[in-house]
């Protein structure tokens, strides 16, 4: 057995997982789908001594869509990606879940676990950012609301306390008639990204582009918006060249890390090219149906 | 350390167990109910050899802790095959199209593959993309691919003639 022992909670209602956190407040773990947590654990990159375990919490694992898109946390990758509601309220979400792993991972996988790994490569963190969403959490103290912005707070890190479990994310409502683009570059198929760039395009009456979001995966500790860039093209027409020098802006501050799969300038230089095929890509999308 | 009973129903076979929490399901697979088909590769869900259905989904059963398990239907490659011997139609095809060389792949490949299976045929291009999500590193996969392609179409035309 390749994790170290620790003891182990089937939560029955929601209620008893925030009192187990709140009993072991600081020692304790929750498992959803354990597609990143049971890795670390059997690499012993991460010990635990109490393991929730959230998998029968079947009141977490509903989509509705009054006002906005609510996705439950325990809704496994699979099961989002398949979805008519969220294809139709937010084709950006669906498209990054199909880059999630493989299908065995998207089985087991749960949104709610995704945002509450944040892992900066990973896509769900940067499309909650993209879409500015928001989760939902609830401790034995009560139920908050966070904000994408305000939950990301460094490498697998988030601002939900230790007794706090995230129970749904939410996004807005599609804005009828916008672009959008999942655009990443893996080695292997189902691989994290190197890096890669999901983005929201749309234009008012005028043709000029009235709405731009770009959050940007695998450069910075956390997922990050190009707030410059997306300043840069708000009010321009959309064209091939302004992608070109808006894609250079969108790095230009970033100090993307080294390591074994490339360097802090081969992922910058790379961003930028995901950043232009993601901008041409959401263009050609716009006022198509979702 | 406490342990845990656990009951699954696995190649409709019931089947009870008593383990430590931090055992994996394929560790429990293997060692507790000795069914060894199951490889175990990287231990850490990028391989794929170890992939399993529960609940008729294909998953890493080394990224599920054996409680976790509890109450599933599982089914590994040892459920293939009929009670008589009969090779299920994947694996024919897989010995026909030489779908494996040293072997250790092809449990996490079958299993994948007959997940896909359930959900119907897919084109080569969808089935490389499905099947990339499991290493194998003898083959160069043009023949695995080839004998899911294979599978594929034994299976439809079974059902087309009435019956599998």
């Amino acid at each position: 057995m390749k994790p170290s022992a620790f003891e182990y909670h089937l939560a029955a209602s929601t209620n008893e997982a925030v009192d187990l956190l709140a009993e072991h407040e600081g020692d304790a773990k929750v498992i959803a789908g354990g597609q990143s947590l049971v890795p670390l654990l059997a690499l012993r990159l991460a010990r635990v001594d109490h393991l929730v375990d959230v998998n029968r919490l079947n009141d977490l694992g509903e989509i509705s869509a009054n006002g906005r898109l609510r996705i439950g946390a325990l809704t496994r990758h699979r099961t989002a990606e398949r979805s008519t509601l969220v294809r139709q309220h937010s084709p950006l979400l669906a498209d990054a879940l199909t880059y999630i792993g493989h299908t065995a991972i998207r089985n087991r996988g749960t949104l709610g676990g995704s945002l509450a790994h944040a892992d900066p490569a990973a896509e769900l963190p940067a499309t909650l950012l993209a879409l500015d969403g928001e989760v939902e959490v609830r401790s034995a103290r009560g139920t908050r609301t966070i904000a994408a912005g305000d939950l990301f707070t460094g490498f697998l890190s988030t601002s939900l306390e230790p007794d706090e479990l995230l129970t749904g994310l939410s996004v807005p409502l599609w804005k009828p008639g916008a672009g959008w683009s999942v655009q990443e570059f893996a080695r292997r198929s189902g691989d994290f990204a190197i890096s890669g760039a999901l983005t929201v395009l749309s234009v008012g009456a005028d043709g000029l582009i009235d709405e731009a979001r770009i959050a940007l995966i695998g450069v910075a500790p956390t997922a990050v918006r190009a707030t410059l860039a997306e300043q840069a093209l708000v009010g321009q027409h959309p064209a091939e060249a302004l992608w070109s020098s808006v894609s250079d802006a969108a790095v230009a501050d970033l100090e993307p890390p080294s390591d074994l799969h490339g360097s802090s300038a081969y992922r910058k230089k790379l961003t930028s090219t995901l950043v232009r095929r993601s901008l041409a890509e959401a263009a050609s999308r716009i006022g198509a149906a979702a | 350390m406490n342990r845990h009973p656990v009951h699954v129903k696995i190649n409709g076979v019931d089947r009870d167990g008593y383990v430590e929490a931090r055992k994996t399901l394929v560790d429990f697979i293997r060692e507790d109910l000795e069914l060894t088909g199951t490889h175990v590769g990287c231990e850490h869900g990028v391989c794929g050899a170890c992939t399993v259905l529960v609940d008729g989904q294909a998953v890493r059963s080394c990224l599920m802790f054996a409680v976790q398990a509890e109450g599933c239907e599982i089914r590994t490659i040892e459920g293939m095959a009929g009670p008589d011997g009969e090779l299920h139609p994947l694996q024919a095809a897989f010995r026909d199209n030489h779908s494996f060389q040293c072997g250790f792949c092809t449990p996490g490949f079958m299993m994948t593959a007959a997940s896909l299976l359930e959900e119907g045929p897919l084109s080569e291009d969808a089935l490389r993309h499905e099947l990339s999500g499991n290493l194998c590193r003898c083959t160069g996969y043009q023949s695995i691919v080839a004998g899911v392609m294979d599978a594929f179409e034994r299976v439809s035309d079974s059902t087309g003639e009435g019956g599998r």
